[in-house]
């Protein structure tokens, strides 16, 4: 059996990647865990992008690569802001438990 | 001749504008002094009965022994003109207006010379004087009025000015009922003249007499409307509704004998000589639709006025109360006019107008002198034996009874000869018996309330004395005129050459029928004499023998009775159903909604957790639905399958 990398082996490793991402939200009550998990998520999406800019593209065309590069910014921006907003309301509730982060609701 | 006169003719505007200049003149400057409210008030009708009389003097004089030269001058001023619709104010001397004129000023200026005495020291005596000037404005203007808005807005003037003189005495309840009563009972009436004067205006474009007169007269086809009746026959029925109410017709007559509770010379004024002979005027004004309608509309006219004559007839012989007598002898007089009409006399019918005025004022007049002298006892059993010690009042008010009572010479004779000649002449055997039957009644009623409350024992608790000259002189000058008011009706000023609706229609003195009616008039007096002076018959054995007519003739035929069983049964339970309505549908709908946007809203705010998870999972599950709703909205049913896809991509 033959067993060539190609386009589709990248797409299944990202979609892998974005279903433990997916996983990690709903079921990580660890608000750092869920963040991390965002993180591998966004990383599974960058994979497809520059898995197709590989693939599909040509030489002159980098608009997957650009999208990944801007993605990779992003979720550090993110990151740092959610970390901070962690930090500050674990000092006010002592707790870094999504179920305790419940009360912005009715 | 005319011409000169034409130029009287345009300051026919003067004679409604002076009284209400007098009006506002009280209303606003001269109403703390009693004496400067009344010499104005007085002062302004008097001028405008001396206009009257120059305009009622120029009319005649417009008559060159063949024919009118110019049978009316018509001055008007664009009042209101908005898109298609052109309203005039303007005035109209014809004829009819022109005896109406006078007739009116004539009255109002006795009956505010008799409030004099009649009124004083009374609390409220400029604003008194202040409604006497703005009625007499408002009646005036109603008379000159050359379009159906114009006159409908006077109409309505007219109706208020008798809300405020019935409640004139506001803290008598009584007096603030009958206000009331008579103001929404003819209100009534007003609807009906509304609905016609608009649907006239929808077809004709146009609400002028003259114009409207025009354009029945050229290229206008009637046509079939309702019921077998014709557009023109419902729009002079629906116009009448309006005199039906103003003039005391059955079945809106109830107003007028509660009216009374008025000053009494308001109710000499407005409920005997003037407002409610407004219907008839109005339907006098345009008796054109009443012409070329079909013949159903006039006989309408005439049998309910025929009924309201011997229907008020009747029940004025068991009242007790000496203007209620009164009253009710006004509804039956209405009652000849509107049949006068109806059977096609416009001439008998506003020649019965002018001399009714006459000496119905004067007998209201008369009554409020004994009113006034007996310190307000009303009912007639209290009185008697006045003749002797108020020979004026009991002169003049027996001229008023021989008038009404159509004895020769006096006025009401020719009058009512007339529409009782009109009635026979034109076909309406029926109508004129019944006028022959009610001129009996009308004698013997009004006998009855002169010998009971005028001859005999006098009662020794009263102290009558005559009223001062103020209330004696006007009396004396309506007299006068009872007596002689009939003769314009002789050939030489004959009254019918002035007032007539299309051709010359001036019955000759029938003296055969004259006779039967004067000896119908003569068995009443008598009939009255036998049983309430020499006491032939005893007046309790007629009430025993007929016990369940009195009781009917007492209770007025129990009208008001059923009308209040009417509002009790009816319009309450009408309103009972309404009010059903109005709190469990009208308001259910509007709770309804309320209670459902606050159940959903409380449903889905369970939504909102505050949980990122659960936000997340939504967001999740949602964008999967986007995805399959596009997938399968674009027809790509294949991609529902990821390794069809992934495939599909290699």
């Amino acid at each position: 059996m033959s067993f060539s990398v190609g386009l589709s082996t990248y797409l299944l490793v990202g979609a892998m990647l974005f279903s433990l991402g997916l996983y990690g939200i709903f079921a990580k009550k660890n608000v750092i865990a869920v963040l991390m998990s965002i993180e591998l998520m966004l990383n599974a999406v960058n994979l497809n992008f520059v898995a197709f800019n590989r693939f599909l593209g040509n030489e002159s065309v980098l608009h997957g690569f650009v999208t990944a590069v801007f993605i990779i910014v992003l979720a550090a921006a993110e990151v740092a802001v959610g970390l901070a907003l962690v930090i500050s309301i674990y000092r006010t509730r002592k707790s870094t438990s999504v179920d305790d982060f419940n009360w912005l609701k009715w | 001749m005319f011409k000169e006169m034409h130029d009287l003719f345009q300051w026919a505007w003067l004679i409604p504008f002076l009284p209400f200049l007098s009006f506002l003149l009280i209303a606003l400057v001269t109403r703390r002094s009693k004496g400067l409210s009344a010499a104005v008030s007085i002062l302004a009708i008097l001028s405008a009965l001396g206009l009257a009389i120059a305009i009622g003097v120029g009319v005649i004089q417009s008559w060159n022994g063949e024919e009118f030269v110019g049978r009316e001058a018509v001055a008007a001023a664009n009042w209101l003109n908005i898109g298609g619709l052109k309203i005039d104010f303007g005035t109209i001397v014809d004829p009819l207006s022109a005896m109406m004129l006078f007739v009116v000023t004539l009255v109002a200026s006795m009956v505010q010379i008799y409030s004099l005495g009649y009124m004083h020291g009374d609390r409220g005596w400029s604003r008194y004087y202040a409604y006497q000037s703005l009625f007499a404005a408002s009646m005036l203007g109603l008379v000159i009025s050359t379009n159906l808005l114009q006159l409908f807005i006077f109409w309505e003037l007219v109706g208020l000015c008798s809300y405020l003189l019935i409640g004139f005495w506001y803290f008598k309840v009584s007096a603030r009922e009958a206000a009331k009563k008579a103001f929404i009972t003819t209100r009534v009436g007003d609807f009906g003249l509304l609905l016609g004067i608009l649907f006239l205006y929808n077809k004709f474009g146009t609400l002028d007499f003259a114009a409207l007169s025009n354009a029945m007269n050229t290229n206008f086809q009637d046509f079939a409307l309702i019921g077998g009746l014709s557009y023109l026959t419902v729009m002079a029925i629906l116009v009448f509704i309006g005199p039906i109410g103003k003039s005391g017709q059955f079945p809106l007559h109830v107003w007028l004998p509660d009216a009374m509770e008025g000053p009494t010379p308001v109710s000499a004024l407005i409920h005997a000589a003037t407002m409610v002979v407004a219907g008839v005027y109005l339907v006098a004004r345009i008796y054109f639709l009443f012409e070329h309608a079909s013949p159903a509309a006039l006989q309408f006219v005439a049998g309910l006025g025929a009924f309201t004559a011997i229907f008020a007839a009747t029940i004025a012989i068991a009242q007790d109360d000496i203007k209620r007598i009164l009253a009710y002898s006004t509804l039956s007089q209405l009652g000849y006019m509107m049949f006068a009409l109806g059977v096609g006399s416009l001439t008998a019918s506003m020649f019965h107008l002018m001399t009714h005025a006459f000496f119905k004022a004067l007998m209201f007049l008369g009554a409020g002198s004994v009113i006034h002298a007996l310190h307000e006892k009303q009912n007639i059993w209290d009185m008697g034996g006045l003749w002797k010690k108020m020979p004026i009042t009991g002169w003049t008010f027996f001229i008023g009874v021989l008038a009404i009572s159509g004895v020769p010479p006096f006025a009401g004779f020719w009058s009512k000869d007339e529409i009782l000649a009109a009635a026979l002449h034109n076909g309406h055997p029926v109508i004129y018996a019944v006028g022959l039957f009610t001129a009996f009644l009308t004698a013997f009623y009004m006998s009855r309330l002169f010998f009971v409350a005028f001859t005999g024992p006098s009662k020794p608790e009263n102290h009558p004395h005559e009223s001062p000259w103020t209330m004696t002189l006007p009396l004396i000058i309506l007299g006068v005129l009872s007596v002689v008011g009939g003769l314009v009706a002789l050939p030489e000023h004959n009254f019918a050459f002035y007032v007539h609706a299309g051709e010359l229609e001036h019955e000759a003195m029938d003296w055969a029928l004259a006779g039967i009616s004067v000896v119908a008039g003569l068995i009443g007096i008598g009939l009255a004499y036998t049983i309430y002076v020499r006491k032939a018959i005893a007046a309790e054995s007629i009430v025993a023998k007929f016990p369940g007519i009195y009781r009917l003739l007492k209770n007025k035929y129990y009208v008001d009775e059923f009308y209040l069983w009417l509002i009790h049964h009816i319009m309450d339970g009408l309103a009972k159903v309404l009010y059903w309505i109005d709190l469990y549908i009208v308001d259910g709908i509007i709770n309804g909604l309320a209670l459902f946007t606050r159940g959903s809203a409380r449903t889905l705010r369970r939504t909102q957790t505050g949980q990122l998870q659960t936000y997340a999972l939504v967001f999740f599950f949602a964008v999967v639905v986007i995805y399959l709703v596009f997938a399968i909205g674009e027809g790509q049913l294949a991609a529902l399958n990821p390794l069809a896809m992934l495939g599909g991509v290699k």
